[in-house]
């Protein structure tokens, strides 16, 4: 196993973790808030689309990017409408999002179906991003950056500021965060349209980098997995991007077994490896005492304050 | 034409259940209505893009003599059957299931519903309402294969499979061979992604054949990405379904197209004439149901005249990639010198060639 083939496994890890990790910061703040949005992969079918379509036909990416940015805020914040304001049901309303945006991804992309863009690429220069060395560290797209700072930027606003305190206490205890005066229902829609604008982000890397064209539902479930994530992570910034990493590392792992005619394990088993390693960590995490790892305490519950 | 996707048509045969109060003297003659359920994203612009293209190729041949609807991204699993058993009550007399893994949902569907006829798309089973319809696509294999062969300078070539099925084992059993016609030394690597359609996942597989040394990758997936990837990194590829050299000018070197409007308007005619019945459909490059795109202009002279070579021998009769002698991975042989395989032993293939590498 040379050097070159090891940097070249790590730049597809990086490749393939990148959507769900930031899908995924994006819903950890969403529940940090006390909501559960599960329309995630709807929100970044929304934001594929719109980066591709809006670069297709401006020649502008980071247009592009802005517009899924929009794009995705804006389908979260239906939902925050009818979760927060209308009082609708949290899982019901998150699954009909993720319906919403399927289709509406398919309504405005059959309009682009069999049209190709350029790629968005590194924004250093070829002589590192294209070094076969280097280019583990400067051959990436932009989004792959933005993934690691934003996750790390969102552990620290949660646990060292005062705004991330205020989120959290919205999301364990919403009565006494009203009681002192915190806004709770303009704090949740912040949240909540900040993940949906990050899983706007999440859906242009597929269109705008991984393969840079539009297919219907060409996110091919990543939603639920960020979802998963999220739980798997324990409700916690660091976890989050390790375990981003984690699943990379699988995938990838799964398709060099079998690429090198050495399969490990046989097909099935590796296609179930995700989901059983996170039913066990989860397993792992409930049988521990402590505040490790537990949901916000009014996840996915709707805040009606008493008088 | 109407189109559903899964969800809503759980919702809209519900609010159809009162259309026939309002619609009963709209026409003396109604049009005969077919219905498809397709694997896909009808956008996917591969697999089920084809199909839906034969469809809109058959409404545009037969005009106002027939209505069709279409549901996409049906799983090929049990939810298939409430689809079917809601396509035969809302009238379809004509329906066509377009993936291997609706077989059984389509037999116990058929048997419910013994005065509607069922078409199901690459299977092996039969009833009396019930025929197959399968394309040649390993005849297009043979030719991408002898370009990949000729093409290849590692000669070490990748293959991008979904699951090992007939369908995709004889796919690759053809292109091995037919690269192995024109260079012995050709080893292909297989990887099976457990999906159809996920173009991330296609993308880090090719990525990954790519590091472990293929110079040309051939897909048995659905979307484009592959290909994007290997224009990206200057290696070559084909196009799975439909042309799709104008998402990588360069890498694409030619294309397997599939062509099922012929098929689809020649049996709805057969169905609405009286004349349908059971049969097994196996359509290649001589019937036209199987076509080789375009070469890419950058194709060397020579592999383009051996692929010339193969399919004219596919017209003629005189070719076929899976005339012994054939050996299989461990080395037994399997088809003896100057046997051929007939499409029935094809047809239930589990078993890879010697030179591909699998896991």
């Amino acid at each position: 196993m040379t050097l070159t083939f090891i940097i070249d496994a790590l730049v597809t890890v990086i490749g393939i973790t990148t959507p769900i990790l930031l899908a995924a910061s994006g819903e950890l703040v969403v529940e940090k808030s006390g909501v559960i949005n599960l329309g995630v992969e709807g929100m970044m079918l929304v934001g594929t689309i719109a980066g591709f379509a809006v670069t297709f036909e401006t020649g502008n990416p980071w247009l592009g990017i802005l517009v899924a940015t929009l794009a995705g805020a804006t389908a979260a914040t239906i939902f925050a409408v009818l979760v927060l304001s209308l009082g609708a049901n949290q899982v019901a309303t998150g699954l009909a999002l993720t319906i919403f945006g399927i289709g509406l991804s398919s309504l405005i992309g059959s309009n682009y179906v069999g049209i190709a863009i350029d790629p968005v690429e590194s924004p250093f220069p070829d002589a590192l991003a294209n070094d076969s060395f280097w280019r583990v560290i400067f051959g990436h797209s932009p989004f792959v950056y933005f993934a690691i700072v934003l996750v790390l930027a969102i552990g620290w606003f949660i646990n060292k500021t005062r705004a991330g305190l205020v989120l959290r206490a919205v999301g364990e205890n919403d009565l006494s965060a009203h009681s002192i005066g915190y806004p709770v229902i303009a704090i949740r829609y912040a949240a909540v349209a900040f993940g949906g604008a990050i899983a706007g982000i999440a859906g242009a890397d597929f269109s705008m980098v991984i393969s840079p064209l539009w297919a219907e539902q060409m996110t091919a479930g990543r939603g639920w997995i960020a979802l998963a994530l999220v739980v798997f992570a324990g409700w916690r910034a660091g976890r989050l991007l390790a375990g981003a990493y984690f699943f990379g590392v699988l995938m990838a792992l799964e398709l060099y077994a079998k690429a090198s005619g050495h399969a490990i394990f046989p097909s099935q088993f590796w296609a179930a490896m995700p989901y059983l390693i996170a039913v066990i960590v989860l397993a792992l995490i409930s049988s521990r005492d402590g505040k490790d790892g537990k949901a916000p305490a009014c996840l996915g519950k709707p805040f009606i304050p008493n008088g | 034409m109407t189109k559903f996707t899964r969800r809503d048509f759980v919702k809209a045969v519900g609010a159809a259940s009162a259309l026939p109060l309002l619609g009963a003297s709209a026409q003396a003659a109604e049009p005969f209505k077919v219905g498809f359920i397709f694997l896909g994203p009808v956008g996917d612009y591969g697999w089920t893009w084809a199909h839906d293209k034969g469809r809109r190729e058959m409404e545009a041949a037969l005009g106002g003599a027939v209505k069709t609807t279409y549901v996409e991204n049906v799983k090929e699993d049990a939810s298939a059957i409430p689809i079917l058993r809601d396509l035969a009550r809302q009238g379809n007399k004509l329906i066509f299931a377009t993936s291997f893994g609706y077989m059984d949902q389509v037999l116990e569907v058929a048997k419910e519903f013994p005065d509607v006829r069922f078409e199901h798309c690459t299977g092996f089973k039969r009833a009396a309402n019930v025929s197959t319809y399968n394309s040649r696509f390993h005849e297009g294999r043979a030719v991408t294969g002898t370009i990949a062969g000729k093409v290849s300078k590692s000669g070490v070539i990748g293959y991008l499979g979904s699951f090992k099925i007939p369908e995709v084992v004889m796919g690759v059993n053809a292109f091995t061979l037919a690269a192995q016609a024109v260079n012995p030394k050709i080893q292909t690597k297989l990887v099976m992604i457990d999906s159809w359609f996920d173009p991330a996942k296609e993308t880090a597989a090719t990525e990954t054949l790519a590091n472990l040394g293929c110079d040309v990758i051939a897909t048995h997936t659905d979307s484009p990405a592959p290909l994007q990837f290997c224009q990206k990194k200057g290696i070559f590829g084909f196009g799975q379904g439909a042309d799709m050299s104008k998402f990588a000018p360069k890498a694409h070197l030619t294309a397997i197209e599939d062509i099922w409007g012929p098929h689809y308007t020649a049996r709805v005619k057969a169905a609405i004439a009286g004349t349908w019945k059971s049969e097994d459909f196996w359509d290649g490059i001589k019937e036209g149901a199987v076509k080789v795109s375009a070469y890419n202009a950058s194709l060397a002279q020579d592999a383009q005249d051996a692929a010339n070579k193969v399919i004219e021998g596919y017209k003629a009769g005189s070719y076929d990639v899976f005339t012994g002698p054939i050996y299989d991975q461990g080395g037994a042989l399997k088809v003896k010198e100057g046997q051929k395989m007939g499409l029935g032993d094809l047809a239930t293939i589990d078993w890879y060639v010697k030179g591909i590498q699998s896991a």
